[in-house]
């Protein structure tokens, strides 16, 4: 029995899997949110581009992540979405907080919302509020 | 546990997670598989950032799997010292396995343990061990020769280099020449590739440790596939050779080894809060500010006060 365990040794982190589901052909706004979610002090896993639905349940199982960021550009998220969505049910991974970000529409929103993706953060979000929104929600569940 | 022993993708992410938190549950998971660990093949991959080794490891997974194995990979990137984040982007080079039902890829920051891998990474290695992967890789950081952690871990250690990285085949000698079972020179179609190969031979004939087993290098192109089936036959053999009395030493070394940092830590935890109870201890510390004793002398007094010569 260990008396006194060190805070330290039980320190949990967050991890957030940031995800490119589609044909994007670039990865930039991904990956500044990637860094900055890690300058947080998060653990982030990047899948790298042009990632199937599939693909993207799989790695959130794998990975045991607490957080998954879609970024898409290409404007298949109507499709792509729902189908993700779908398989982490499936996959008994509803309890893993699920935003979005990218070129979405803002009239797509409601209907992304009602997939259950949490909040959908357009391009020029500032990263200090995407970093505040996980950390909020987290330490909310905790 | 029973999840893990059933080899279910999520009762080993879920195990993994547990382990990385530590602290008693994880003790108490890793106690409860221990006696299922031991069957897998485990093989460590090391060698500078930039050597191609998550590439070449996609690869290497793809022939085991020709093969019909199951396969663990355990993927350690660093953690920040100054934020405590970590950017875990081995995966990205595996992704089009992710879907392989016999395949579990799991990434790991090292939380700022030293040597090239996180301290829960044995952990994982031996939850998908008992989870019935026949193997399981692991790659560490890629930071260069102080990542010898490994040899802690792995059973075959495989070191990963490429010419024209820009470190010099001397800065490789200390440390990784030392622990590597099996060379690897990826990017094989480069130039200088066949320098790199003969400058390794020379290294390696000049210091011969373990001479019933002849240190092989492999030439790799990690990005078409080529040399790779030549390499898991080299890392099979491996196996085999270690099937004798060179691998009931080694796992001799690496269970003290463990024991010993298990007793360790136990020991910074539980007489470390109880110095701390006792009076002795704020006198010594008042003494040190005032420069009347050296923590190390005041350590010792503390010990021999509960026993400790």
């Amino acid at each position: 029995m260990i008396r006194g365990e060190n805070k330290m040794q039980s320190t949990r982190k967050i991890r957030v899997l940031i995800a490119k589901p589609g044909l994007d052909s670039h990865d930039r706004g991904a990956k500044v949110v990637a860094r900055a979610l890690r300058d947080a002090g998060m653990e982030v896993i990047y899948t790298g581009l042009r990632q199937t639905p599939e693909q993207i349940a799989e790695t959130a199982l794998q990975e045991d992540v607490d957080v998954i960021g879609l970024s898409i550009l290409s404007g298949a998220h109507k499709t792509l979405f729902p189908r993700i969505m779908e398989l982490l049910k499936k996959k008994g991974l509803t309890d893993i907080m699920v935003f979005a970000g990218g070129i979405i529409p803002e009239e797509d929103v409601k209907e992304i919302k009602k997939l259950g993706i949490r909040e959908v953060f357009g391009p020029g979000t500032p990263t200090e509020k995407i970093i505040e929104y996980v950390v909020g929600k987290i330490h909310k569940k905790a | 546990m029973h999840g893990v022993l059933a080899s279910d993708r999520r009762s080993i992410a879920r195990a993994i997670t547990i382990a990385e938190n530590g602290g008693s549950e994880a003790q108490k998971l890793i106690a409860s598989i221990y006696g299922h660990t031991g069957k897998a093949h485990v093989v460590g991959l090391t060698g500078a950032g930039g050597a191609g080794k998550s590439t070449l490891i996609d690869k290497i997974v793809r022939e085991y799997r020709r093969q019909g194995k199951t396969v663990g990979v355990v993927a350690v990137d660093p953690t920040s010292p100054f934020s405590g984040g970590a950017f875990l982007g081995d995966r990205i080079r595996m992704q089009d396995l992710s879907t392989d039902e016999g395949v579990f890829i799991r990434s790991m920051a090292t939380r700022n343990y030293a040597g090239g891998i996180a301290k829960a990474t044995k952990d994982a290695v031996k939850i998908l061990d008992a989870a019935g992967k026949d193997v399981v890789l692991v790659e560490t950081v890629g930071a260069g020769q102080s990542e010898v952690e490994i040899i802690k871990v792995a059973q075959t250690v495989v070191v990963v280099h490429a010419p024209g990285l820009g470190d010099e085949i001397q800065a490789i000698k200390a440390g990784l020449m030392e622990i590597a079972d099996i060379f690897v020179v990826n990017k094989a179609d480069k130039e200088n590739a066949d320098k790199t190969v003969t400058d390794i031979q020379a290294i390696l004939q000049m210091s011969s440790e373990d001479e019933a087993w002849k240190t092989p290098i492999i030439k790799t192109k990690a990005l078409t596939g080529e040399g790779v089936a030549e390499l898991v036959k080299k890392i099979n053999e491996h196996r085999s050779f270690l099937r004798n009395q060179a691998k009931r030493e080694r796992e001799f070394l690496k269970a003290e080894a463990e024991l010993v940092e298990a007793i360790k830590d136990r020991v910074a935890d539980t007489v470390v809060f109880s110095l701390k109870k006792r009076e002795k201890y704020q006198e010594l510390l008042k003494k040190i500010i005032e420069r009347k004793a050296d923590p190390v002398s005041a350590a010792d007094e503390l010990l021999r006060g509960i026993g400790v010569e």
